[in-house]
């Protein structure tokens, strides 16, 4: 079975400092992984990379069993590379509507089934998306992200921030997305929550994978030593 | 929502207002007032066109005029070809305005495709002058091209036709000016509302995000600077024709400038901001033209006065914040 995303020993620069140092990450169709890793680690690095939105100076990056290392960000996105950025970050002097039709590519998820995916995103049709709440603004970057019909949804610290009703009802909306079979990373810090989520972890320490295994396998040693603050 | 309801009145009186006041010159055999909303009219276009690129997709473009200076030497020569009775691309009496508009809106178009291929990988303030620079260039090159009248510019002796209406009459030329703004109008309503300008809309923000799901920013804003120039374009033929005079001064970097006022003071990305901009341009080259040569100066202060007091221009201050669509 051919890999869904796959990541091989990547460098990463930001100017003269690296931030990533042969990072290895694997993405099987179906499958939801996790990245984890304190602060600093390379996370969003690794994820702006997959998603070409950071040059690569060594290494490869592929999708589908496709070379995509060279490839601007836009291209790679057509491939089905779904990002929900850090931060919530959606277009905020367009409303709800305009925000998902931007980025409408032909599939499954359509205006109808995103507004009945997040019944919150129908009732709120017509705002302007910086008038929404925080959740309300994360649930507009997911719905956004499905709009582009992704084969890997790719979500970047998604409930950070957000009250704690709020986060179950992102995390509940994640599990759905999982049980339909959508393939989905994810960068978070709370291993509790994740763990009924993602089938595989992969931890990151100084730019590169240190740690990669079934979610349900993480002790609390590793948690300690990898996580722990 | 009470906003809404305002800017559907606002729009409705802008627009029958724009018809209604000539249809009275019409009775009271005013022509002078017909030709004055035929100007607000054919600015109003040009303003639409300039509006789809700087109000939706926020590309300052400090070069529009050449693209209503274009439309206007294609209705220029089209008028003096047949004037001699010769052939005008391969046309024998090519003074048909139906066959003018098309080819004033795809010579606009080409030629914003070119520089738009150029300067829309520049943004900002380089984008401002980039743009400039190509409208300075073509300027010039239609000043001193003298099989067009060079300097002097192209009079259009006989106004270009079109079935069943004598464009010589003011009233005829106003309502196909009015039609074609409405028509233009309506255009820019549907883009604003479709995938493609949510698209323009959400590059204007931030262009990295829209690459992330999946749109190229660059085609996008090419696309949208196409439309743009075209709707400019077509304006330029109307107005050569209103002038009966094809000028090199259409171009001119000033007539740039003035485009740009029309937005700010009707409303940028407005529907219909470029009609209440280009009724208080137009306005006040009428009556304060008719006291000073300097009428500008106050045309400065109401500019000042907007930018500093009232950003979203006459539609906002009237209407509100919230846009219709």
């Amino acid at each position: 079975m051919t890999a869904l995303a796959e990541v091989e020993g990547i460098e990463v620069f930001y100017g003269a400092s690296q931030a990533l140092f042969g990072m290895d990450l694997t993405i099987q169709p179906g499958e939801a992984v996790a990245l984890m890793g304190r602060n600093g680690m390379g996370k969003s690095t690794t994820i702006r990379a997959l998603c070409r939105m950071q040059p690569v100076a060594k290494g490869s990056v592929r999708f589908d069993g496709r070379d995509i290392t060279a490839l601007p960000s836009f291209q790679a996105a057509r491939l089905g590379i779904g990002l929900v950025p850090e931060g919530r970050r959606c277009f905020a002097t367009l409303t709800v509507t305009e925000n998902l039709i931007a980025a409408a590519r032909p599939g499954q998820w359509t205006l109808e089934t995103v507004r009945a995916f997040f019944p919150r995103l129908a009732e709120r049709s017509a705002q302007q998306a910086s008038t929404l709440s925080g959740g309300e603004q994360q649930m507009l970057a997911i719905g956004r992200a499905l709009m582009t019909n992704p084969r890997l949804l790719i979500l970047d610290e998604a409930t950070e921030g957000l009250a704690p009703v709020i986060r179950a009802e992102i995390w509940a909306a994640i599990a759905r997305l999982k049980a339909q079979g959508q393939s989905i990373l994810i960068v978070d810090k709370t291993v509790k929550e994740l763990k009924p989520i993602a089938d595989r972890c992969v931890v990151l320490e100084r730019g590169r994978a240190v740690w990669t295994g079934a979610t349900t396998a993480i002790t609390p040693e590793i948690e300690q030593r990898y996580l722990g603050i | 929502m009470p906003d809404k309801r305002r800017e559907y009145a606002l729009n409705a009186v802008l627009a029958l207002g724009l018809l209604l006041v000539p249809l009275w010159a019409y009775w009271a055999g005013s022509p002078f007032t017909i030709t004055v909303f035929t100007r607000i009219a054919i600015f109003a276009l040009a303003a639409v066109g300039l509006n789809i690129a700087l109000g939706l997709g926020g590309m300052v473009s400090f070069g529009h005029a050449v693209y209503f200076g274009v439309g206007g030497y294609v209705a220029g020569i089209a008028a003096q070809h047949a004037f001699n009775g010769e052939t005008f691309l391969g046309i024998a009496g090519a003074n048909q305005m139906l066959i003018i508009w098309p080819v004033a809106m795809i010579a606009a178009g080409l030629l914003a495709a070119v520089i738009g291929a150029f300067s829309l990988r520049t943004s900002g303030i380089f984008f401002i002058m980039i743009t400039l620079a190509f409208a300075q260039m073509v300027y010039y090159f239609a000043i001193s091209w003298p099989t067009y009248g060079g300097e002097d510019g192209l009079p259009i002796y006989v106004r270009n036709t079109f079935p069943g209406l004598n464009t010589m009459r003011p009233w005829n030329l106003f309502i196909l000016c009015w039609c074609l703004l409405m028509l233009a109008i309506g255009a820019f309503a549907l883009i604003r509302a479709s995938r493609f300008g949510a698209a323009l809309m959400a590059i204007r923000q931030n262009p990295d995000r829209v690459a992330a799901v999946g749109i190229s920013p660059f085609g996008i804003k090419l696309a949208a600077f196409v439309i743009s120039a075209m709707i400019t374009g077509l304006a330029g033929a109307l107005m050569a024709d209103l002038s009966r005079f094809a000028s090199p001064a259409a171009m001119a970097w000033t007539m740039s400038g003035e485009l740009i006022v029309i937005i700010i003071l009707g409303g940028t990305g407005r529907l219909f901001g470029p009609v209440a901009g280009a009724a208080v341009l137009v306005g006040f080259e009428v009556i304060f033209g008719g006291m000073t040569e300097h009428w500008r100066l106050w045309l400065g202060l109401v500019l000042l006065l907007t930018v500093l007091f009232a950003r979203g221009g006459i539609v906002t201050l009237i209407a509100g914040r919230e846009r219709l669509g």
